[in-house]
Order: C-alpha cells, then sequence, then structure tokens
C-alpha cells in the first residue's frame, strides 16, 4: 500500500469522468493483488540465488535472505525498461480489461503458492504470464492469444535456457575443480564461500531487474487499461517503489521449502559448484535479458545446478527430483491458465466489482488453506540444510529430522 | 534465424554465456591458486603437488600480484556488466 500515500495516483485518476468511480476500487484491488503476486514471487525464487550459498554455508541462511532482499530492492531500480512487456506480444493488449488482469494475478498467485507447498521450484513468470493468458482466452476466446509469441518469446526459450545454463555450469564446475586441484580441501572450500557470496549477489540482483519489473508491467498495464496514466506513459515512481519492496519483502520471508529443494533436494553441492551454478546463471540471464528475453529465473538457476552435478566427476544428481520440477514446469502455464479462466468466468457470471471481491474472498481463502496446510510440514531456517531423505513429500524430511522442536 | 528461434542469439548467449559464465569463476580460480602459492624455500618441501596447508594466502609477492590481477579482472567485469544494466534501463538520461 505504500504508493497510495504520496499523490501520484491520485494526481493521475484526477480527469477521471464519474463512470470511472467503480473501476477506481477495482484497479485498487488489482493493484493490491499484483503487489501480492510479487510477494510471492519473491519467496517462491529466493532459492534461485541463495539456495547454493546456504547448502554450501558461504552464508547463514538468515543472512542469506537478508542480502538477497535488499539486493532485489536495489535490482528494481537498477532497470526501468518495463512499460507492459509482460502482455504485449503475447495477448491483444486491445482486449484486457481490469477483470482479466486480476483474474490473470489470482492463477499466478495460486499456482506459486502451490508449488511452494510442494517444495518444488517453478517459474513465477510462467505463472503470471499462464494466468493472464488463461483469463485472456475466457474473455476473449482464443484468437486474443499471440500464440506465435507465446512459443517464440515463453515457452522455447523455456525449454532451452535451463539446458544452456547446464552447459555453463557443468563446464565451470570441471574447470574450477581442474584448477583447484593441488589446493587443500579447507583453502578450496573457504575461497570459493567467498566466491560465491559474489556471485549469489548478482543472480540476486538480476532477479530483482527481471521480476520485480514483470509486475511493474502488470500494475502499468492495469493503469493504462483503467486510463488512469497515458498508453505511452513511464512507469510512476511509487509503482516501482512498491514492486520493489515487495518482492524484497517476499525474498526476506525466505521460501524454505524451496530453497531445501534446490540446494540439498537434486545435488549435494559444495563451494566450488555453488560458485559455477550462480556465475552461469547470472551470466545466462543477463545475457538473454540483454537480447530481449525475458527468462525464467527458475528455469536457468534449476538448469544450473544440475549443470553442477554433471560437471563435477562422482557427483549424482537426483534425476527422480529433477523430474518432478520438469513435469511441474510443464504444468504451470496450463493450471494457471485454467485457474486465471476459472476466475474470470466467476467473475463474469457475478459481474460487475462484486464478482472481482468474490473471487478475492476465494483467493485469500485458497491462499490461507495452503498456508495452514504448510504448517504441518514446515521448513524454516533451523531445518533447511538437514539430510535430504525424501523423494515423494520434500517435507517429510523436515518433520522427521525435527520432532522435539515446534 | 527463423522465426521461431532467433538462432543469432541463442549462439551468442552460448558462447558468451561460456566465456563468462565458466570463464570469470575460473579465473578467480585462477587468481586464489595464485593466492596460495608459497613464497621462497617452503614452496619446495611439500615434495607433492598437494600443499597441506588451509591458509588462503601462500606468501609468494608474485603470486599474490598475479592474484590482484585476477580478481581485479572479475571485479571489473561484474561492475561494467552492471553499469550496462544501468544505462539499457535508463536510455534517456
Amino acid at each position: 500500500m505504500v504508493g497510495f500515500s504520496d499523490g501520484t495516483l491520485d494526481s493521475a485518476l484526477w480527469d477521471c469522468n464519474s463512470e470511472c468511480v467503480g473501476n477506481d476500487l477495482v484497479l485498487v484491488l488489482v493493484v493490491v493483488t499484483a503487489l501480492s503476486f510479487d510477494f510471492t514471487n519473491g519467496f517462491h525464487d529466493t532459492g534461485n540465488a541463495m539456495a547454493t550459498s546456504i547448502a554450501t554455508k558461504a552464508l547463514s541462511p538468515r543472512i542469506a535472505v537478508g542480502l538477497s532482499g535488499v539486493l532485489n530492492l536495489v535490482g528494481a531500480f537498477l532497470s526501468l525498461s518495463v512499460a507492459a512487456t509482460i502482455a504485449s506480444g503475447l495477448v491483444d493488449t486491445g482486449l484486457v480489461t481490469l477483470t482479466v488482469v486480476f483474474a490473470g494475478l489470482a492463477g499466478g498467485i495460486i499456482w506459486n503458492l502451490l508449488t511452494w507447498l510442494l517444495g518444488i521450484p517453478s517459474s513465477s513468470s510462467h505463472a503470471l504470464i499462464g494466468g493472464v493468458i488463461g483469463a485472456t482466452i475466457a474473455a476473449a476466446g482464443g484468437h486474443a492469444v499471440q500464440w506465435h509469441g507465446l512459443f517464440s518469446k515463453v515457452i522455447i526459450p523455456a525449454g532451452l535456457s535451463p539446458v544452456i545454463a547446464a552447459l555453463v555450469a557443468g563446464t565451470g564446475t570441471w574447470l574450477l575443480y581442474r584448477i583447484s586441484r593441488s589446493m587443500s580441501d579447507g583453502a578450496r572450500s573457504h575461497g570459493f564461500r567467498i566466491g560465491q557470496i559474489g556471485s549469489a549477489s548478482l543472480v540476486s540482483l538480476a532477479h530483482g531487474t527481471n521480476d520485480a519489473q514483470k509486475t511493474m508491467g502488470i500494475i502499468t498495464l492495469a493503469l493504462i487499461v483503467n486510463h488512469s496514466i497515458g498508453a505511452t506513459a513511464t512507469t510512476p515512481f511509487w509503482v516501482i517503489l512498491s514492486c520493489g519492496l515487495a518482492i524484497s519483502l517476499g525474498t526476506y520471508m525466505g521460501g524454505w521449502r524451496v530453497i531445501r529443494t534446490l540446494g540439498k533436494g537434486l545435488v549435494e553441492i559444495e563451494a566450488p559448484q555453488g560458485m559455477a551454478a550462480e556465475s552461469a546463471s547470472a551470466a545466462v540471464i543477463l545475457l538473454s535479458s540483454h537480447f530481449g528475453y525475458s527468462l525464467s529465473t527458475t528455469h536457468v538457476a534449476t538448469g544450473s545446478i544440475i549443470g553442477t552435478g554433471l560437471g563435477k566427476k562422482g557427483a549424482e544428481v537426483r534425476w527422480n527430483v529433477a523430474g518432478r520440477m520438469a513435469t511441474a514446469w510443464v504444468f504451470t502455464l496450463p493450471s494457471a491458465a485454467i485457474v486465471g479462466a476459472g476466475a474470470y468466468a466467476l467473475a463474469h457470471a457475478i459481474g460487475g466489482d462484486a464478482g472481482i471481491v468474490i473471487d478475492l474472498v476465494l483467493l485469500v481463502a485458497v491462499a490461507a488453506t495452503i498456508y495452514l496446510r504448510s504448517r504441518q510440514s514446515r521448513v524454516g531456517q533451523d531445518n533447511v540444510n538437514d539430510e535430504w531423505t525424501g523423494s515423494g513429500a520434500p517435507s517429510a524430511p523436515a518433520t522427521t529430522a525435527q520432532p522435539a522442536t515446534a | 534465424m527463423n522465426s521461431w528461434i532467433n538462432l543469432t542469439a541463442l549462439w551468442q548467449i552460448v558462447v558468451i554465456g561460456l566465456v563468462v559464465g565458466a570463464g570469470l569463476p575460473a579465473l578467480f580460480a585462477i587468481g586464489m591458486r595464485l593466492l596460495g602459492l608459497h613464497g621462497g624455500a617452503r614452496a619446495q618441501t611439500a615434495g607433492g603437488e598437494t600443499t597441506d596447508s588451509d591458509a588462503l594466502v601462500g606468501g609468494s609477492v608474485a603470486g599474490m600480484i598475479g592474484a590482484a590481477l585476477c580478481f581485479l579482472i572479475v571485479l571489473a567485469a561484474i561492475g561494467w556488466s552492471i553499469w550496462a544494466i544501468y544505462q539499457s534501463g535508463h536510455p534517456h538520461k
């Protein structure tokens, strides 16, 4: 709610005519929902930057999430070439309404929370894109989706990026072990842990730059749709600040369940592998955004971690864990789309502001249910690094490992 | 290059990604190796390739200068990339 205290939004709405009055309530709900999504985006993705540093004890869990949170905030301000990039080229933005944006966000939030409950690192960007596409199809039909853009900008890069990241991280891992083979284990771990802090910080910065902008783009789109700002207007400052704060706060909460899967579940990681993984992730994310691809940080980070398992002789990649993730990735777009379409259909059937309010109540109820369910098998900073024992339910080892504590 | 995959961008991402994403940490590792070089006669005492010390700094002056050079290149590359992101994100300034 940060932005509403300054005058920017009020003055932007100044020349709204009377029929906008109903929309202003909806706009506020959309902005709040967008910031909530940004928050889930933050804690869902903390592991992308910090899981390997936490696993190798380069950083303590609390310091890792704190550092990552601050750097996400800095990253949000680093690059402002946003506008409505998330939707343009994917859907016909002329057909997008506030209800569509809201329903799309609902789809993204629910999928993010579900995968977080299961400890699966899935793409927050795909969840958001899926939700918006589903809601658009429900509102205007399949022709409103630019399928070619969806494939060439989202689906094909999503398939390629983990492979490229794995190649880079695998090469890096091989090089690091080769170069440092004459060093003692102690000196090697110590040195690469220092390097890890730097490389993990870069990934956090890149995450803030990439992912905070996606929500900024959504809020900007909502403001344009509502005629609160002109179609060519730049993103207002309060949008940048509130999105940066939301993702930063979410990151600081630490998505411990996902961190655990990435840091302990996929590959047993040593410091050189951690540094190789994070350097590869940072390089691939930053290079791709330079070429105009807005990649999923999650896909890249996961590919990098698998790559470090392939690049080190004798290291083992738990392919059953990787397989579960890949399955979740395939389902992310369609699942979020189905929820987004359902949320739109419900809001549309009820009609008007009431439809959106009822949607929101349902969304809060689902979120609360998932949160309460997560309390039954809590993963926190105290048990995030416990020995990986589970294959089916990633949350199970966490509870059995800590029977005495709350 | 076709309309589904921008092959030009793809191979550039792969090649530059390898140079930067694997090369820079490798340079960091070389810097650590140089930093760990022993100065003077101590270097020969172990007889084998492995050193038995966990210390990061070995004491060789030439090693330290070489290490500093490696670390500086890594830092400069990171600084440049952050600057480049900032530049591309603020086109009118």
